[in-house]
């Protein structure tokens, strides 16, 4: 992870130009699209192949999460808007983004210890199937973003350039995943 | 550079132990190399996996001596089992697909050069390099371990249709946990390869050096720029794919396994499920990843053909628009594959139009080569010669996509060997091609010293008409009717047919042989080759500006500033018919 | 060496071309009423696609021979016409390419395949699969003991037709992916676990064909095969009457 901060902008000719960290990071966006876009496509295909399936209803908590996640990506929008202006306030609304990122992932984890009270596990039926794995995929590249914060957090202890470009990337990926959520709740939510 | 007074450091220092140095490397150069050693370990390997069929497909009954160390129950007394036959053609197909054709004019030839070509000093995130590899490693060492277990690897093919390969061992040998290694084995590859197209991409639009805008870009960087993107969305979709084949078998769900399914005499325990499913998401990266195989290709064959001809392309930019042209369309086909899936005649007329008009961009390349010869001042050197080899196999194996591509001629010649001859000569043969013209190309370049050329010459005179004798045969038992993945031909209608099978594998026996000339001619040469001039090929892009091999950080400190265009061959330049493109001296009138 | 890379082009050139203008090894004889279509097809796109490949080589050939390096004696020309004779000419070139019956019952499974005709009643009977019991020859799963329609259900190791007349073949497979093909027919469909795949044919000449299985389907796969007879009417009646008893 260290490289995708530690790089300086060489190549431009402009200083316009942006990052290597930032269009890493909007790569990434591209390739998760892709990934989930397939998914849930899958899903569609899999709902109309079948006879059996059977909609869940989805666990309550999990709005709760949604009203979580996104708050989160206000308060790392905020994060980034105080800059390298104000080191400590940045900080502070960093560790509050880490801690809903945590929130969300243990309000995850409640639900789907719900589902399984209700004995609904992986292979019980394609829908729970698909809730698994979409849930589960999402929240693994949640903890990713936990941890690129971690890192940011730590790095904010030494000011220079590069920490601009770190804390813009982990924001468009932190926003991207809040936006990826909405979509799966919906996807997972509407019978299609 | 922004500014270029101010000292940039490097992003890491030059390594100093072993391990940092040659094994887990941050380099990209070490990196690219290690891709390339991978992907020539797993074609030698693939060439023996294919010695051994086209022998037992021949003389079926005959011992292979040494095969039954290789696996007790697929060769019992050295004969192989028919069974064995499908595991062996599972591994063939995968490894040359996805650890040679994928690793090593991409990942390979691209992570060594392309920094350099931009001006760069290494790749955007050299950690996530360095783990892109390993990830490729590790992929490679789970493949391999399927050989090694007691039911030997799945008998499914490298296309692995479901539910052959979801229910499990049910199906038949190989398909428990030899399928599972295969499946874990290709989701690593799509990580591997998912972190190297970031990488590639990031590095082409963020770290060109001063004056190397886009349009300034040789050939072949704009060929690996192009080939990320598209392995980017292909890789992104088999990765979901293999997770889900990978849940199906050993979590108990349905995705691609349909209700009331008997096999070996077992109700499978599964409902509702979508084989065809799996032929969606495999052929939407499938045939995508066919260019990803060849597009490295034709960007490090249009690179030295201008080098060879002394003259640029007709149009470089023509060659640009047509590739991405080809990777556009290559995500508009992927159901091409399934004309006989059972899938609504409608879709195969819908899917039979976009595949009739990517031929167009890649006539239109085809013909800029060969247009572009006229005229020109041609040097045979090794890799001029697979070059233009190339051409030919391009040819070749692109007409035969004519007939594939209607649903009518190929609801004869789907499943038969004319298949088989078109996707080993147009992705196979090609790709090949450009990997050792790139070879023959690069080699004094990365390691110093120069092959030896009237080695590399009757290498390449052997296997050019090699490939022919094998391959081309290939399309007539395809006419026959020759249905392919068979192990022993009973049918009657396929005796007649058995003494062309003798010739081809005869032929590949001796083409096989040919490659250790290629072997010994690349050992001998890194170490007791004559010693490479700075710019052997009188080439014009970056990494002919700098030593053979280049310094740790690619120029030795110096910053490059680029002045030019990367085609510029018959001019009058101050050293003969070309102008580098950091060389300072005023651009001349003539010249693109 | 540009002189002798041509004439290796110019005989690979040939080389390829002979066999198929002599029809060495060929498509067997069509006796379908639809294939005469496709062999039309199958010689134009020959005819196109064998002169674009020869011509392409031979080009090749002639522009590599020509154009070899004579020590800078010569400076370095165009194409006349340049890049846009060359796309025009690929885009005229690739654009000219660009365009109740009998109903019988197959199942194919790991590793052969099996043929259900629906009797006297015209009507076939449910399936179960979880009756299908190889040892007692229930390859479909049917229970005649309790469905009326499998009674007269007749089963076959064979695919025996009447010439002439229009065929339905219902596919279905038991277990993995299969295919069939049948040369003669011009035919080639992959069966799909789940789905129930209709395919519509007529036979036009007597005699007797293998269909084989070209769909990777396990170890058995190369052995996979059964035999289409295409019989007389008569021959046909003569026959479902023997099987039924």
């Amino acid at each position: 992870m260290s490289s995708m901060a530690l790089q300086p902008d060489r190549g431009s000719q402009s200083p316009a130009q942006t990052s290597p960290a930032l269009s890493g990071v909007w790569v990434a966006v591209a390739a998760i699209t892709m990934s989930f876009a397939a998914f849930t496509s899958s899903l569609i295909i899999r709902q109309a192949s079948g006879n059996d399936w059977r909609h869940l209803a989805l666990p309550g908590i999990l709005y709760l999460n949604t009203v979580i996640l996104l708050a989160s990506s206000l308060t790392v929008e905020t994060a980034r808007r105080k800059g390298i202006s104000s080191l400590a306030s940045m900080r502070f609304w960093l560790h509050l983004t880490l801690t809903l990122g945590a929130a969300f992932l243990a309000g995850q984890a409640f639900a789907w210890h719900r589902l399984r009270t209700e004995g609904l596990y992986l292979a019980t039926s394609p829908n729970s199937s698909f809730f698994y794995v979409l849930t589960v995929l999402h929240a693994l590249h949640i903890l990713g973003g936990l941890c690129a914060f971690i890192y940011v957090i730590r790095r904010t202890a030494s000011a220079s350039l590069w920490r601009v470009a770190a804390i813009d990337a982990a924001a468009v990926y932190w926003h991207f995943l809040a936006g990826l959520w909405v979509y799966l709740l919906l996807v997972l939510r509407t019978r299609l | 550079m922004s500014d270029a007074s101010a000292p940039v450091a490097h992003q890491h220092a030059a390594p100093t132990g072993l391990l940092r140095k040659y094994v887990f490397s941050l380099d990209h150069k070490m990196i690219g190399k290690q891709y390339y050693g991978l992907a020539l370990v797993s074609v030698f390997l693939g060439m023996i996996l294919s010695w051994l069929m086209r022998f037992h497909l021949v003389w079926t009954n005959a011992a292979i001596p040494g095969l039954r160390l290789l696996s007790k129950n697929g060769a019992p007394g050295g004969v192989m089992t028919p069974e064995y036959y499908l595991s062996l053609l599972t591994m063939h197909g995968t490894l040359m697909v996805f650890f040679v054709l994928t690793n090593a004019p991409f990942a390979g030839f691209g992570n060594y050069f392309l920094p350099i070509q931009i001006g760069a000093e290494d790749m955007a995130f050299p950690r996530f390099n360095m783990m892109s590899f390993w990830v490729t490693f590790v992929a490679f060492l789970v493949l391999i371990a399927s050989f090694f277990i007691p039911d030997g690897p799945p008998i499914s093919g490298w296309t692995a249709y479901a539910p052959l390969s979801a229910v499990g061992k049910d199906a038949g040998p190989g398909l428990a946990w030899g399928q599972n290694l295969w499946a874990i084995s290709i989701g690593l590859f799509c990580v591997g390869q998912l972190l190297g197209s970031l990488n590639f991409i990031a590095t082409t639009l963020d770290l060109r050096t001063k004056g190397m805008t886009l349009s300034r870009l040789p050939i072949s960087t704009w060929a690996w720029f192009i080939t990320s993107c598209i392995g980017l969305l292909a890789f992104a979709v088999l990765l979901p794919a293999c997770v889900l084949l990978i849940l199906d078998r050993v979590a108990g769900t349905s995705f691609f396994i349909p209700a009331g399914l008997v096999i070996s005499d077992h109700l499978q325990p599964h409902s509702g499920g979508s084989p065809l499913l799996w032929q969606h998401l495999f052929w939407f990266f499938g045939h995508p990843e066919v260019y990803i195989a060849i597009v490295p290709a034709m960007g490090i064959v249009s690179h030295i053909l201008m080098a060879s001809m002394r003259k640029p392309l007709l149009s470089v930019k023509v060659v640009y628009g047509s590739m991405i042209a080809i990777g556009f369309l290559s995500y508009m086909v992927w159901g091409h594959h399934m004309f006989l899936s059972g899938m609504n005649p409608f879709s195969a007329l819908v899917f039979s139009f976009p595949t009739l008009i990517i031929t167009i961009p890649a006539t239109i390349i085809t013909m800029i080569w060969i247009g572009s010869i006229y005229g020109a001042n041609l040097r045979f050197h090794t890799p001029a010669l697979f070059s233009l080899g190339f051409v030919s196999v391009f040819v070749a194996g692109g007409v035969s996509g004519f007939f594939l591509a209607q649903p009518s001629l190929d609801i004869y010649l789907h499943g038969t060997y004319f298949v088989v001859g078109h996707f080993h000569m147009v992705m196979g043969v090609a790709a090949i091609f450009g990997i050792l013209a790139g070879t023959y190309f690069w080699f004094p370049k990365m390691s110093g010293r120069m092959m030896n050329d009237t080695l590399g010459k009757i290498h390449f005179w052997l296997t050019f008409i090699g490939v022919y004798c094998i391959f081309m045969p290939f399309h007539f038992l395809g006419f026959a009717g020759n249905v392919r993945r068979y192990s022993t031909f009973v049918d009657d209608y396929l005796q007649p047919l058995l003494p062309l099978h003798k010739f081809i594998s005869i032929a590949a026996f001796l083409t096989g042989a040919a490659q250790l000339i290629f072997l010994y001619n690349l050992i001998y040469s890194r170490f007791k080759g004559a010693p490479a001039p700075e710019n052997p090929w009188e080439a014009t892009s970056l990494e002919w500006s700098t030593t053979s091999p280049p310094p740790f950080d690619n120029f030795g400190g110096r910053h490059v500033v680029v002045k030019r265009g990367p085609n510029e061959y018959g001019v009058d330049g101050a050293h003969g018919d070309f102008i580098m493109q950091d060389s300072p001296e005023p651009e001349p009138a003539a010249g693109d | 060496m540009g002189k002798l890379l041509a004439v290796v082009l110019l005989v690979i050139a040939i080389g390829s071309a002979i066999p198929i203008l002599m029809h060495t090894w060929w498509m067997p004889e069509d006796i379908s009423s639809h294939g005469y279509m496709i062999d039309k097809q199958m010689s134009e796109t020959m005819a196109e696609s064998g002169i674009a490949f020869v011509a392409a080589q031979l080009v090749l050939a002639g522009f590599v021979a020509m154009f070899g390096d004579k020590k800078n004696g010569r400076k370095a020309t165009h194409l006349p016409g340049g890049a846009k004779a060359v796309v025009i000419a690929a885009i005229a070139l690739v654009g000219t390419e660009v365009l109740a019956p009998l109903p019988i019952q197959v199942q194919a499974e790991q590793f052969g395949f099996y043929f259900r005709y629906a009797g006297p009643d015209g009507k076939f009977g449910p399936l179960h699969p979880d009756k299908i019991d190889e040892g007692n020859q229930n390859f479909f799963g049917l229970d005649p003991a309790n469905d009326v329609e499998s009674r007269d259900d007749i089963i076959a190791a064979s695919l025996v037709i009447p010439v002439n007349k229009p065929i339905s073949l219902m596919m279905h497979a038991k277990d993995v992916g299969h295919s069939f093909y049948v040369r003669e027919l011009r035919i080639q469909q992959d069966f799909v676990p789940g789905l129930d795949i209709p395919m519509h044919f007529t036979a036009t000449k007597v005699g007797k064909y293998e269909i084989v299985c070209t769909q990777l389907c396990g170890l058995g796969h190369y052995n996979m095969r059964a035999y289409l007879e295409v019989k007389s009417q008569e021959d046909f009646d003569q026959w479902l009457k023997q099987q039924s008893q």
